[in-house]
């Protein structure tokens, strides 16, 4: 393989894993927390055609963006509400939460199919981005990739090195003794969920902006199921998540490396490469079930009453 | 002022009443959006609930909407009984129709009803293996089920669509993606005079009725609802877990396998990629509605096959977009689980003048 392929191919990736990125980013800080949301791909929906429809409607990316933020919010408000007031399965919720997301952003983006806007463009960063294989692989992106890049490292920086994460990381494992040491247990968690709506929505916007500028129903295709399995490969660490997400990104790209090798196969079966990636991937990580146990958060999807006690 | 109170005992009475007040609720909800949306919302309402029973074409249209539905929630319940999280019913449905089609596609006029069986029972076993897969996966490498059926969901979709547009697409179809029509023998006998009901919305109200009657009056029924609301109580009894969730994996396969089947040999009559517009997903809904009784899913799936139809003629009479059946079906089911609340709490009106009496009620919540 030659290396202006292997560049293309590295390239293709980080873009592809960008939007997985995002949403796991935000997932994993909100299953921190002792929560988790299975409704990351309704909300990556609503923030897809939030995102779409506001820079349609005002010309300005920025508008789309923020709308991006705010719709998942509100769906991750939604999430808070019943899970967190109402101490409803946090499974069956995340499923209502997905269900909710993919209607809704189906039924109000219907008139915006087909409508094109221009999206975000990659801006080169001045003598960076001349360096050979890694000027392009990393300086040459848009917006929403260097902050995404960004957005590792803080999440990063708060989880493991700040009293936020600390708080954080105690309420995932033990709300009843945080409570106890006084946290405020049900507003850290409503913190973690609308974190992770707002990452989820902003990776809808890099759907929707950036990946492919345009608004279509289901248009990301259960990358919000993929980021959650995700979160489950990098064992609730942020740097893995990194270096996850673009793997995954390249598996749904292995059509580009199939053709640049000269394989032809069916688009509809190449199609399939990330899911089967995903169950891979599944089968390798959960095979030792008792490091699974140790790594993710002890009371995760375990609901907290105060009354309890 | 309205205060909560835990009960000491769930409420009977509230968890048949909480599915009631989820619709009603979601109606409001859906009123509302009519006014916004500029249409009265008692139009919308006929077209949505009144106009799918008002003639015989519309019932037998109404009992194709249902029949998908009802087999796919009726396995669905016996996994959720079981506290096993199978979201892959579409999957199984789509793979189930993909293999009927192809058997099917094997027959000719002359072939028999022989056939047929052949046809649905390759649909059906389709649906099992698929169910199989995630099953056996969890059983050796303990990988999350929600997790795998739904990426085998996304996997079904696109072997579908693989054979659809390859492997089986008509050779005279001038390159649309769809298979030649399917020979009258392996075609599922209809009900009524007019329309397209089939036999399998019969079927699928003997299988619900079956598995209702397993659920609730056999020894292994009993069983799966002790695993799945108290796991480890099943374990000390020394029932077999390996022997409960391949069960309710596999009968929930069978059964979704059957539903996409029956749809390609009952009202469809080939393969197409729109096989299904989300049964499988709208079925979890419908599991949840029926309150994961095979009985009240019967009522359930007429309920959400209602909501089907109407959006259809909504499209046509109010030209609403169809995907407000997806928003319909989010809100129910949020508010289904909103509701189940009112099961283990109740509501009190509270004079908020008396703060002594509060704190007391508080203190005996606490005892609680």
């Amino acid at each position: 393989m030659d290396m202006e392929l292997l560049q293309q191919i590295l390239v293709a990736a980080i873009k592809t894993g960008t939007p997985l990125l995002l949403v796991a980013l935000g997932e994993l800080i909100c299953e921190k927390s002792g929560v988790l949301n299975l409704g990351q791909e309704g909300m990556m929906l609503m923030g897809a055609m939030a995102g779409f429809a506001g820079a349609y409607f005002s010309g300005s990316l920025a508008v789309g963006l923020l709308l991006a933020i705010l719709a998942g919010m509100m769906m991750a408000g939604i999430f808070g509400i019943l899970s967190l007031n109402l101490n409803t399965n946090q499974v069956a919720t995340g499923l209502a939460l997905t269900i909710f997301g993919t209607g809704l952003s189906a039924f109000l983006g219907a008139g915006l199919v087909g409508s094109t806007v221009e999206g975000f463009k990659a801006i080169a960063i001045p003598l960076f981005s001349d360096i050979p294989l890694l000027g392009p692989l990393l300086f040459n992106h848009d917006l929403l990739v260097y902050g995404s890049f960004g957005l590792v490292a803080l999440c990063w920086w708060i989880v493991n090195k700040t009293r936020i994460g600390l708080t954080l990381r105690a309420v995932g494992e033990n709300p009843y003794s945080a409570n106890a040491l006084g946290i405020k247990v049900i507003k850290v968690r409503y913190l973690a969920i609308l974190t992770g709506g707002a990452f989820a929505g902003l990776a809808g916007a890099y759907m929707s902006l950036s990946y492919t500028p345009m608004w279509m129903e289901n248009m990301t295709a259960g990358r919000g199921w993929i980021a959650l399995s995700l979160v489950v490969f990098a064992s609730w660490r942020v740097g893995y998540l990194m270096v996850g997400a673009y793997l995954f990104g390249v598996a749904s790209i292995l059509h580009l490396v199939m053709q640049g090798i000269g394989f032809t196969i069916s688009p509809n079966l190449l199609a399939m490469m990330p899911y089967i990636a995903t169950i891979v991937v599944m089968v390798l990580i959960s095979s030792n079930p008792i490091r699974q146990k140790l790594a993710a958060p002890m009371s995760l999807a375990k609901p907290f009453d105060s009354r309890r006690h | 002022m309205f205060k909560t109170q835990a009960r000491l005992e769930s409420s009977k009475l509230m968890s048949w009443l909480s599915p009631l007040i989820a619709i009603v609720l979601t109606m409001i909800v859906s009123s509302l959006m009519f006014i916004a949306l500029e249409i009265n919302p008692a139009d919308a309402f006929r077209v949505f609930i009144i106009a799918p029973l008002s003639d015989s074409y519309n019932l037998g249209e109404l009992m194709v909407k249902t029949t998908p539905l009802l087999l796919c929630a009726t396995g669905l319940a016996l996994c959720y009984k079981a506290n096993i999280w199978n979201i892959g019913a579409e999957g199984q449905l789509l793979v189930g129709a993909l293999v009927g089609s192809y058997v099917a596609l094997q027959a000719n006029d002359q072939s028999g009803y022989m056939w047929l069986v052949v046809t649905l029972a390759a649909g059906a076993a389709a649906g099992m293996v698929w169910a199989g897969i995630p099953t056996l996966l969890h059983q050796l490498f303990h990988t999350n089920i929600i997790l795998t059926t739904i990426m085998l969901n996304y996997i079904g979709l696109y072997l579908l669509l693989w054979g659809v547009h390859g492997p089986l697409i008509d050779p005279d179809g001038f390159g649309f993606p769809e298979s030649a029509v399917f020979a009258d023998s392996v075609l599922l006998p209809t009900i009524m005079e007019e329309g397209r009901a089939s036999i399998s919305i019969l079927l699928a109200i003997v299988f619900a009725i079956g598995s209702g009657i397993i659920l609730y009056r056999t020894l292994p029924g009993f069983q799966l609802r002790v695993f799945g609301s108290d796991q480890p109580a099943a374990r000390y009894a020394g029932y077999s877990s390996k022997f409960i969730i391949w069960s309710v994996m596999l009968s929930a396969g069978a059964l979704a396998g059957l539903a996409g089947v029956s749809e390609v040999t009952g009202p469809i009559g080939q393969l197409i990629p729109q096989v299904s517009p989300g049964y499988g997903y709208a079925a979890i809904i419908v599991a949840y509605l029926g309150r994961l009784n095979p009985f009240g899913i019967i009522f359930a799936a007429f309920f959400m096959g209602t909501l089907y139809m109407g959006s259809d003629l909504a499209q046509i009479d109010l030209g609403i977009p169809t995907a407000i059946t997806g928003l319909f079906q989010g809100v129910l089911l949020f508010f289904l689980l909103a509701c189940d609340y009112l099961i283990h709490y109740k509501i009190i009106w509270q004079a908020s003048a008396n703060p002594a009496q509060a704190s007391s009620s508080d203190t005996k919540q606490g005892a609680a």
